[in-house]
């Protein structure tokens, strides 16, 4: 294993949207190199489709106001206001500047941008439903991923395409290096940096059914969380409530804000009863919920009884083609249904982590409750909790979360290293990397890494996805222990070095590992139902005890260490959730 | 829904070990609603951890699994074993260097797709506000804005095979994508790069590059109206 060395002012971590638009704002202005595992379009920006939120009132009255007082009560006042306020207002800037950056919006008869509805987005404060999400048929990520992407190009930003960072080396307090491994030959990368921004996106492989790439592996949390930064918010993670059944594949929000209804096994459109208001375009936290209560209740269809249908079959047929023809095209390929004339058979999907990486609002990482500032240490984008979304994010605020906070993060950073010079870093810090490598690759322990992740998968996917008790949340931790202890006996076949995917595979198993016992203990912790977080035992929001965010420290033992911190609040009093 | 026993025939090259690619077949049971991606994951996973793939999303967004199944360029994310058959031969994508398996290199691909300008060049400035778009115009385009880049077009086209200096479908395709963009104003910067030797005329309308896409992009079409727009002056 060869060991190559680079010197850089700052490295980004990640090449979707937001280490993208990272990336474009540090241009020209330091020296910066994106390492990205992936080529930059594969990354899974490229498959969100609904749309993104911005107050233009292209379409019909609209204020950023009321966009962010539906961030704060959508995610269920766990949102930190000031931040949400700094996103909603600067979700118009955004949008007309990815306009400008040549982004192929849908155009209203007059030429400007349209806007639709979507879920929990409402016009003065709940009212009823806005047409607030800017879109580009029902691909809008893909089309802002190939923009932000185009943009780089223009720029000449330096990519290192299929590097995956394994570890971060820090001295005198702030940022000194990371260390990367090329898939193409199996060398190590270290990379002397002033400063990193992670933007490594979510985790959800580490439940069965997911709308997430299997590339989501909670890489760059993963390697902040065994190097001491704690992951927040983390029992606060979203499952989607139309993901093609059994394979979890996402059908956007946006089939119910063309019209779509959800209907249990008597054909009832049961979120009448749930949301009287907003009805099918409640959050997501609510219809995943509710869709669980009729399975539960007995109103589940099909062989188990365990899904539900969603029924575009009354939207005229040209709409359908307009408006969502890559959803359709996927309930064709993988269901052999037509959606215009047939009902689909859905399931929550897991979907998006609200926690992660603890930031302030320009993206530096703060690793304690006093929100202490790591210099030199940038996360923006789904792997980082600003917290905007607080326990439960809106429909289309991701892709407005990445941008945003993309840009203030590489705006921040290029300052920042302006201003200093490189720390010293230690010498060997691959070490610890090729030692693990190595003990990986010699491993004849004999278990199998995809019969742990399977089996992972499937324990987080029973008992800490939707809904959760004391008793299920104690199981899953005792199988996340007893499979973290075979993770030790894990043994690869592919002892070589090249594009050994064999060997990233079971270090990606680490680190959803490790995260998935962050969220659990964070859940079980947590004696109240917020937003995405349901206890069946404690099913109440309890805003006298828990109005404040989750830290998960990793201890030197490896033990899980919670410390809290408080919400940030602002003029939104918290108040009952309902639409 | 039911399980169905599959020979995969995957074309392996290590190149640690092997002089030349060669055949090796497996036999896995999966659903028969399982996707190519599914069969090969199973191969790698309970089989053979050797056997190295590209793949993300796995529905058929990120481009990264194209791949030649019974003989044809597709996404192995985007077929199901039930719709190829029992006996399903998979080899890499032809006329880029294999590295590994089905793992070729792409910064041929890449660097083709960026001599074309892919990204909006528009020198007004158009203060604080969206530019306008009418949505005939925004329709002009539309088609060739849903590329994503995995190279089924062009590793189809027998004329890439043979010429590796021609820019290939897809660099057309994303050239296109902003020369019929009423926005921008660099189209005729385009179409003198692809009037050039390695531009659109070595394309011989085969249609390989159409038939292969899995985005079902018009790509044939997009092709000959760059040619026209070339040819008459006209975008």
């Amino acid at each position: 294993m060869k060991i190559h060395r680079h010197s850089y002012d700052a490295v980004v971590v990640g090449a979707g949207g937001a280490g993208l638009r990272a990336a474009i704002e540090t241009a020209g202005r330091c020296r910066v190199a994106v390492l990205t595992k992936l080529y930059p379009t594969r990354s899974h920006t490229g498959a969100a489709q609904g749309g993104m939120c911005a107050a233009l009132a292209n379409v019909e009255e609209d204020s950023w106001e009321w966009h962010a007082f539906d961030t704060v009560k959508g995610g269920d006042y766990l949102v930190d206001q000031p931040a949400a306020e700094i996103m909603c207002r600067e979700a118009i800037d955004a949008v007309i500047e990815l306009e400008h950056f040549g982004m192929p919006f849908n155009r209203t008869p007059e030429g400007r941008i349209d806007q639709r509805r979507f879920g929990g987005h409402t016009r003065n404060h709940g009212e009823g439903p806005v047409r607030r999400a800017c879109y580009a048929a029902d691909r809008t990520g893909h089309m802002i991923l190939q923009t932000l992407y185009q943009q780089c190009l223009a720029r000449d930003v330096n990519f290192f395409n299929e590097f995956q960072v394994l570890d971060i080396a820090f001295a005198e307090g702030r940022v000194a290096g990371l260390v990367a491994y090329e898939l193409a030959t199996g060398d190590l990368h270290v990379f002397h940096t002033k400063a990193a921004l992670f933007a490594t996106g979510g985790y959800g492989r580490m439940f069965k059914v997911s709308s997430n790439a299997v590339t989501l592996t909670g890489d760059g949390p993963g390697v902040l969380y065994r190097r001491g930064i704690p992951m927040e918010d983390m029992e606060f993670f979203q499952f989607h409530p139309t993901g093609i059944y059994k394979l979890g594949i996402l059908l956007s929000e946006a089939a119910r804000g063309e019209g779509g209804i959800l209907r249990n096994s008597e054909g009832e459109r049961f979120m009448e009863r749930y949301a009287p208001t907003v009805k099918d375009l409640a959050p997501r936290d609510m219809v995943s919920r509710a869709m669980l209560t009729e399975v539960r209740e007995g109103r589940g269809i099909g062989e188990n009884k365990d899904y539900l249908h969603l029924d575009l079959t009354h939207l005229p047929p040209e709409q359908i083609d307009a408006k969502l023809p890559d959803i359709t095209d996927f309930v064709r390929t993988y269901m052999g249904l037509e959606p215009k004339t047939e009902l689909i058979p859905i399931q929550p999907t897991a979907h998006y982590a609200m926690g992660g990486i603890p930031t302030n609002i320009n993206a530096e990482v703060v690793i304690d409750s006093d929100n202490t500032v790591l210099p030199g240490l940038y996360a923006a984008g789904e792997c980082a909790c600003v917290s905007v979304h607080g326990a439960n994010r809106l429909g289309t605020n991701s892709l407005l979360d990445i941008v945003v906070f993309g840009r203030r993060g590489g705006a921040a950073m290029a300052a920042y290293v302006n201003e200093v010079s490189h720390a010293d870093m230690a010498k060997g810090v691959e070490d610890e990397t090729r030692g693990s490598i190595e003990r990986l690759r010699v491993g004849a322990g004999g278990e199998n890494v995809a019969d742990i992740r399977s089996r992972l998968q499937e324990e987080m996917m029973e008992k800490a996805s939707v809904f959760r008790t004391d008793e299920s949340l104690r199981s899953v931790l005792d199988t996340v222990h007893s499979l973290r202890d075979r993770y030790q006996q894990a043994s690869i076949q592919d002892k070589g070095e090249i594009f050994n995917y064999d060997l990233t595979e079971a270090i990606e198993l680490g680190f959803l590992i490790d995260l998935a016992e962050s969220l659990v203990v964070s859940a079980l912790a947590r004696t109240e139902s917020r937003g995405a977080h349901f206890r069946d035992d404690h099913p109440t929001r309890d805003d006298a005890n828990w109005m404040r965010h989750s830290l998960a420290f990793r201890t030197d033992t490896g033990a899980v260490r919670l410390d809290y911190k408080p919400v940030v609040g602002g003029k939104y009093e918290p108040m009952e959730r309902k639409y | 829904m039911a399980l169905v026993d599959v020979e995969l025939k995957i074309k392996r090259y290590i190149p640690e070990q092997d002089t030349k690619p060669h055949w090796e077949t497996y036999e896995v049971r999966v659903e028969d609603t399982d996707r190519v991606v599914d069969a090969l994951h199973e191969v790698k996973w309970h089989h053979d951890g050797t056997l190295s793939f590209r793949r993300s999303c796995v529905h058929g967004v990120c481009g990264s699994d194209a791949m030649v199944i019974n003989g044809s360029n597709a996404l192995a994310c985007v077929l199901l074993v039930k719709d190829v058959g029992t006996t399903i031969t998979v080899e890499p994508i032809r006329g880029l260097p294999v590295i590994k398996d089905l793992v070729v290199d792409m910064e041929p691909f890449f660097d083709q797709y960026k001599s074309v300008l892919p990204y909006m060049i528009n020198s007004t400035d158009p203060g604080y506000e969206e530019r306008k778009q009418s949505p005939e115009d925004r329709e002009r385009f539309d088609d060739t804005t849903k590329c994503i880049l995995c190279a089924a077009c062009t590793t189809s086209c027998p004329i890439y095979w043979g010429n590796e200096s021609y820019v290939g479908p897809a660099a057309i395709v994303n050239a296109h994508r902003f020369i019929f963009d009423s926005r921008d104003e660099a189209g005729p910067d385009r179409l003198d790069i692809l009037n050039q030797r390695s531009g659109v005329w070595r394309c011989r309308t085969a249609f390989s590059c159409t038939e292969a896409c899995p985005r079902d992009i018009k790509i044939t079409q997009a092709i000959q109206e760059v040619k026209r727009a070339i040819l008459y002056n006209r975008i």
